[in-house]
């Protein structure tokens, strides 16, 4: 199984190199990314020195165009697909029907990824796409058991790759509107979910209420770690009663199941975290690749070390065990 | 029944038990002026034998009321039945097909059918490409803003947009039911949580302000998005199509309001003032409309 590793940034790039990735996916440094953060991703200039840095070092580049074309816009997402393919980008992930036409017909011989954003979660789906445009690999969105993965990748034409550790959708990818109902911006449209310029915080009668947009997404009593208010990780109140409705603020951690991963068939593992520090990526890359070929006793050491990098401390292996449904 | 705009009821989102699902059926083919119904479980598969035994009866009476009816599909298919299910769907004769999944794009090359509002289209080239493979319908998510709208309706050829007009806009669906779970409950073991709140299960913000509501696996918005304060520029731009989502509300009523705004005969402003009177408990939107917080709303000047 290959490892895929996020970049932000071309130090971020470097470092999952380094650290063992077989590919590394980035975006460019506007809207046609679903990490369109400030001060995050790569100009094409940025990106054909990492593709030339990582093609050395027999290491891929994928380049993440993963939005969905603004109408009377489209140019821009175009342009994208170009500059990847000038930039010598192993493969570009798309999500958006009409620009996966656009890459099968105008660059042939351009590796199509189908993006988790585009919700393909069954093999009616992934064949349909591998048949229209040639698709090579699907990025499975977190909808999907292990031995459902392991049914979709025997019956599909293509290459599948899956979630293995980061930030959890709780939603299926691509078909969530949850942060554009909040403020106007969505993963889809802007490539952003619950962006930090629509956050703040204010106390309350010693508690600390997180807000997005004008609403109050969770309420932290003193004391009690106070987390980023992503959406579908918030509380709400239900039947009179506050909790985790939807998720708790938890981050994905396969680790457990890499090997049924691998006998389910599955061609690669991705690693989230594309607006994460060199740092952060330098050591999840290196623990999550040393976890694939380590024993359960050294694995489980990878795993505490991968918990402790994670959001709250604490990880879920999420849709890929049933009972978490 | 011809008219120059075509005002559809799109399907059933939340769970009704069976003779109150027959019921809302029987009174929309008698009384409300709909051209065309949608029919179908799109949110859970495990719902679908509520209204099956009634479904034969639905349909004569729909058709005997001159109402057009398309077969929705559903939005998310995982297991093999659920795959089977949508396939089935795609491949049947009887009724045009909404696909709101990818899965049934393969089974509906070169065949006429309705693209839903939960399959992406954000765009004239994916529209168009849609069309291009026989979709003669594309109803939009209802996160799109009217320039966006308003740009693919122009460029659009072979098939015709449709605008979610009516009714909690369906936001997000998951494999996990929040349902279920709100009842502290797994989605095996759901024992139909979600037929106890046919209107949907209230989420509030810990300020205690209403903001979702929890459809099985799906998540909606909690207010009712309404574009009657947009019908104005949604035709200018060449939008004739508008859908009405069924709510536990008067949707006879509802459907009244939108066809005399859309002949004409009753300006927006009071058509919103009737709309609100119908449901006072909630509150309506219509932020996606114009790229603001969908949630808001926004008094068209």
């Amino acid at each position: 199984m290959e490892l895929i590793c996020p970049a932000g940034t071309p130090a971020a790039f470097r470092e999952a190199v380094k650290a063992g990735a077989d590919a590394v996916y980035c975006g460019f440094r506007n809207e046609t990314n679903a990490r369109n953060f400030p001060g995050l991703n790569f100009t094409p200039e940025e990106l054909g020195e990492a593709v030339a840095f990582a093609g050395k070092r027999n290491v891929k580049t994928f380049v993440a165009i993963n939005t969905f074309m603004r109408a009377g816009d489209e140019q821009l997402w175009l342009d994208a697909v170009a500059a990847a393919h000038a930039a010598g980008a192993d493969a570009v992930i798309v999500a958006d029907l009409g620009l996966m036409a656009f890459v099968a017909r105008e660059y042939p011989d351009l590796r199509l990824h189908v993006s988790v954003q585009a919700g393909a979660s069954n093999a009616d789906a992934v064949n349909y796409l591998v048949a229209a445009f040639d698709a090579k690999r699907v990025v499975l969105p977190r909808v999907l058991t292990i031995k459902e993965v392991k049914e979709l990748t025997r019956a599909v034409r293509c290459e599948t790759e899956v979630f293995a550790f980061g930030g959890l959708c709780v939603m299926e990818e691509g078909r969530c509107s949850l942060s554009s109902y909040a403020v106007g911006e969505s993963p889809n449209m802007n490539g952003v979910c619950s962006p930090a310029r629509h956050v703040s915080y204010r106390e309350e009668s010693g508690a600390l209420l997180s807000k997005l947009g004008r609403f109050t997404i969770n309420r932290f009593d003193q004391g009690e770690a106070a987390g980023y208010p992503t959406l579908c990780k918030g509380r709400f109140i239900v039947d009179n009663e506050a909790g985790y409705v939807f998720e708790d603020p938890t981050s994905l951690n396969a680790i457990r199941h890499l090997d049924a991963l691998r006998e389910a068939g599955v061609a690669a593992l991705k690693i989230e975290g594309r607006q994460r520090g060199k740092a952060y990526v330098a050591e999840v890359v290196a623990t999550l690749k040393r976890a694939m070929s380590a024993d359960g006793v050294q694995r489980e050491v990878c795993a505490e070390r991968l918990r402790g990098l994670s959001e709250g401390q604490k990880t879920t292996s999420g849709a890929f065990e049933k009972r978490w449904r | 029944m011809t008219h120059k705009h075509v005002l559809t009821l799109g399907p059933a989102l939340f769970l009704w038990d069976g003779p109150q699902w027959r019921d809302f059926y029987f009174d929309i083919a008698d009384e409300a002026p709909v051209d065309i119904v949608f029919l179908g479980e799109v949110v859970c598969s495990k719902r679908q034998h509520f209204a099956e035994p009634y479904l034969a009866k639905v349909v004569d009476r729909l058709r005997r009321a001159g109402k057009d009816i398309v077969l929705s599909s559903l939005a998310l298919a995982t297991q093999p039945r659920e795959i089977a299910f949508n396939r089935e769907c795609a491949r049947q004769n009887e009724f045009l097909v909404e696909a709101n999944d990818l899965s049934l794009m393969p089974h509906l090359a070169g065949k006429a059918h309705v693209v839903g509002p939960m399959v992406n289209v954000y765009n004239a080239m994916t529209a168009n490409y849609l069309a291009g493979r026989g979709a003669r319908v594309v109803c939009l998510p209802p996160e799109l803003p009217l320039a966006s709208i308003a740009t693919i309706a122009q460029d659009l050829d072979g098939a015709e947009v449709e605008v979610f007009a009516y009714g909690r806009s369906p936001l997000a669906i998951s494999a996990r039911c929040a349902h279920a779970r709100a009842k502290g409950r797994t989605k095996d073991d759901c024992r139909f949580a979600c037929a106890d709140d046919p209107d949907g299960l209230p989420a509030m913000t810990m300020s205690g302000e209403p903001f979702l509501a929890i459809n099985g696996v799906q998540t909606m918005s909690h207010s009712y998005h309404c574009a009657v304060g947009a019908i104005g520029a949604l035709l200018r731009s060449g939008v004739r199509r508008f859908r009405l989502s069924p709510q536990k509300v008067d949707m006879i009523a509802v459907a009244t309001i939108y066809r005399a705004m859309l002949s004409g005969e009753l300006d927006s402003e009071e058509a919103l003032v009737r709309l609100m009177r119908l449901s006072p408990d909630v509150r309506h939107s219509n932020g996606f409309l114009f790229g603001v917080a969908g949630a808001d709303f926004v008094t068209a000047s």
